[in-house]
């Protein structure tokens, strides 16, 4: 789960990081009281869960009242990259002679967490990882003591910060891997980390991402969860429970577990297909499931056809024809062409109950996914 | 014995009175699987599947013998369990819940690396030895015996090739499922070292998917030190970068690190190759038997 920058900021400052003054608005007006109290210069700041906010023109420097109202109802409103601006943050601008970056997160392949510190703050630091490793220090953590205070100090000083921050950018870095490691994050960055001309460090941005596994022992973090999402479908996929990601392409696709229903994406675009979404939905999948599966993958207005490829562990393919009778039942006429695919825990009794009419059964998983590839090429004709 | 279980393997069921911790023990029983105990806090002295339970992994260890865990304890939990399991000195341990916080993990492969137990999973379907024993959730009646070992980071995956094979008469020594965590005990190298000292397995089926560099290293793992034959499957060629397919570690990160493209080529280059369907990696494998 993500925070927005506002969030994250008062999770930091709370912590006792040094952020920005600052006020969050909804409307123009709202914004020019916001710029009264924190003063001017002022930046106005969109908060949504999209990178390179500020290359998109999400990010404005305001000089004036009127600048700030101009700015605040062109910015709230936008659309950025698929997600509406309804809020932003206004913020004091901070002078700065240097931008650092320091970050928190999880090293997958030593399943140990790391620290992070570089003078290169201020810019994109995936590019920076990708073409300069060597201009991140690195630290890892191990779990069993957590971060020790000279690790935090390791890691600045190899990053070459000027000695006379160095002390205050460790300790930033110590409260932030603090924050990390409290709230189960699975990121948290401070980019930029400015340094003003008085020798002070401050947060001029934060990203807090909270391990969604862990919100359960978060309840405060996870009531902050903003499911405004790109659009309406995903949206209604959050609300069912399903894991979703709505694509391009033609050819709807539901199934169970990640690297089956991946492969059945794979397979459409293999077979000159193109895929409309992923849809998996889950394990011991129940009637009702299915059901809300169909009908969000045909409320899709892209969607042409639909595979429906079942491979049961757990998931018992009676249960799932059933689901599938009982959704396409409740129409006049299955306002998509759906091929239907059943294999393990009783998958002959669910090919025994699958009404004919209503979809098309294939046996094997090519076999499916080349009908529907065919029938959605048949409704783009 | 075969890479990680046999008929011999004493299996404990952590989280045995729970639904699924009694069904998924009955199943395994039924296979053929020498389930020996369950254990549950609070819930010792009872007989659940018809095996005894204990209150603690020690009680069913010292009292039934048992060298082995499967867990199905709730995500909350489960770390604890896991520990408590490493503390035993078990000698294999696979960890079937789904939604373990990530910091937990960490905490628990740092445990892992000073026992010489082996950790499989979490969030996985366990292994199995097709007509010897299953640990795990996988359905029994699509494995049959042969010559191939399967490591796969997706269950239903895992299922779909291994049916295929069965179907065509390619029978399997042992598949394991490692799961789709970012923080996970068995890993494809772990995986492909165990079938690299099973005399049985000729020829190991490796699929992999999007998300960190497990594939990668595994590539490289093969190049310097595997002999026995790999065949290897990706998933997630489609996958846009910074959507999270479903497993929460099979994502493509903003800067195109993960991606199954990255994976194939260090597979290939690695001297695997590697199928642009299921179907192709079990004609593959039948054509190296």
């Amino acid at each position: 789960m993500k925070l927005h920058e506002y969030q994250a900021k008062e999770v930091f400052a709370d912590a006792g990081v040094v952020v920005p003054d600052s006020r969050l608005a909804t409307t123009a007006d709202e914004a020019v009281a916001a710029v009264e109290a924190v003063g001017l210069p002022a930046a106005i700041k969109a908060q949504v869960h999209v990178g390179g906010r500020g290359k998109a023109g999400g990010i404005e420097l305001v000089h004036t009242p009127d600048e700030a109202r101009e700015t605040a109802a062109r910015i709230l409103g936008m659309e950025l990259k698929g997600y509406t601006v309804d809020r932003v943050l206004v913020e004091a601008a901070v002078e700065f002679v240097d931008e650092l970056y320091v970050g928190v997160t999880m090293d997958r392949s030593r399943g140990q967490p790391v620290v992070m510190a570089s003078t290169r703050g201020g810019v994109n630091i995936e590019a920076v990882a990708a073409e300069e490793p060597e201009a991140i220090a690195r630290e890892h953590v191990d779990p069993a003591y957590g971060l020790h205070p000279y690790q935090a100090r390791k890691a600045v000083y190899d990053a070459g910060v000027d000695r006379d921050v160095a002390r205050d950018a460790a300790g930033v870095l110590r409260t932030l891997y603090g924050v990390w490691d409290e709230r189960d994050g699975s990121d948290a960055e401070i980019n930029p980390l400015m340094v003003t001309e008085d020798r002070e460090v401050v947060a001029a941005d934060a990203v807090l991402n909270v391990d969604d596994d862990a919100l359960f022992r978060q309840p405060d973090l996870a009531e902050l969860a903003d499911e405004a999402a790109a659009d309406d479908l995903e949206a209604r996929a959050n609300e069912y429970g399903f894991d979703y990601v709505r694509l391009d392409g033609s050819v709807g696709i539901v199934g169970n577990g990640a690297g089956l229903v991946m492969t059945t994406l794979d397979l459409v675009d293999h077979y000159g297909g193109a895929p409309a979404n992923f849809l998996d939905i889950g394990g011991g999948a129940k009637a009702e499931r299915v059901s809300n599966a169909l009908d969000l993958v045909f409320a899709d207005d892209n969607v042409d056809s639909v595979a429906f490829n079942i491979f049961g562990g757990i998931t018992r393919g009676d249960e799932v024809a059933r689901g599938i009778n009982e959704a396409l039942s409740g129409f006049e006429r299955v306002p998509k062409p759906v091929v239907v695919r059943l294999a393990g825990t009783n998958a002959a009794e669910g090919m025994a109950i699958l009404n004919d009419d209503l979809v098309t059964v294939e046996e094997t998983l090519e076999g499916a996914v080349k009908r529907a590839v065919a029938a959605a090429a048949e409704v783009a004709e | 014995m075969s890479a990680f279980v046999d008929e011999d393997t004493r299996v404990v069921v952590q989280g045995i009175t729970g639904g699924e911790g009694q069904f998924h023990a009955e199943q395994m029983i039924e296979y053929g699987t020498n389930v020996v105990a369950g254990a549950v806090p609070g819930k010792g002295g009872q007989d659940v599947a018809g095996v005894p339970v204990y209150d603690t992994v020690a009680g069913a260890v010292r009292e039934a013998d048992a060298d082995a865990s499967v867990v199905f304890v709730p995500p909350a939990f489960a770390a604890d369990a896991l520990y408590e399991a490493l503390d035993t000195d078990l000698d294999l341990v696979v960890a079937i819940t789904e939604g373990v916080p990530t910091q937990d993990m960490a905490g628990v492969k740092r445990r892992l690396g000073e026992t010489d137990t082996a950790l499989v999973g979490p969030n996985c379907p366990g292994v199995i030895t097709p007509g010897e024993a299953k640990l795990g959730i996988l359905p029994g009646t699509i494995f049959s015996e042969g010559r191939v070992g399967l490591v796969s980071r997706s269950g239903t995956l895992t299922y779909q090739i291994v049916d295929s094979m069965t179907q065509r008469g390619v029978g399997q020594t042992t598949a394991v499922g490692i799961g789709g965590d970012p923080v996970i005990g068995t890993s494809f190298v772990d995986a492909l070292d165990r079938f690299e000292a099973d005399p049985e397995t000729e020829v190991v089926v490796m699929c992999g998917e999007i998300g960190g560099e497990d594939e990668e290293r595994a590539a490289r793992h093969v190049a310097e030190s595997v002999d026995t034959p790999v065949v290897g499957f990706v998933a997630g060629r489609t996958a846009p970068p910074g959507k999270r397919m479903g497993h929460a570690g099979a994502i493509v990160s903003g800067s195109g690190a993960g991606t199954a493209a990255s994976k194939i080529e260090a597979l290939e280059n690695a001297g695997v190759p590697v199928g642009d369907t299921p179907e192709a990696v079990v004609e593959t494998v039948s054509d190296l038997l």
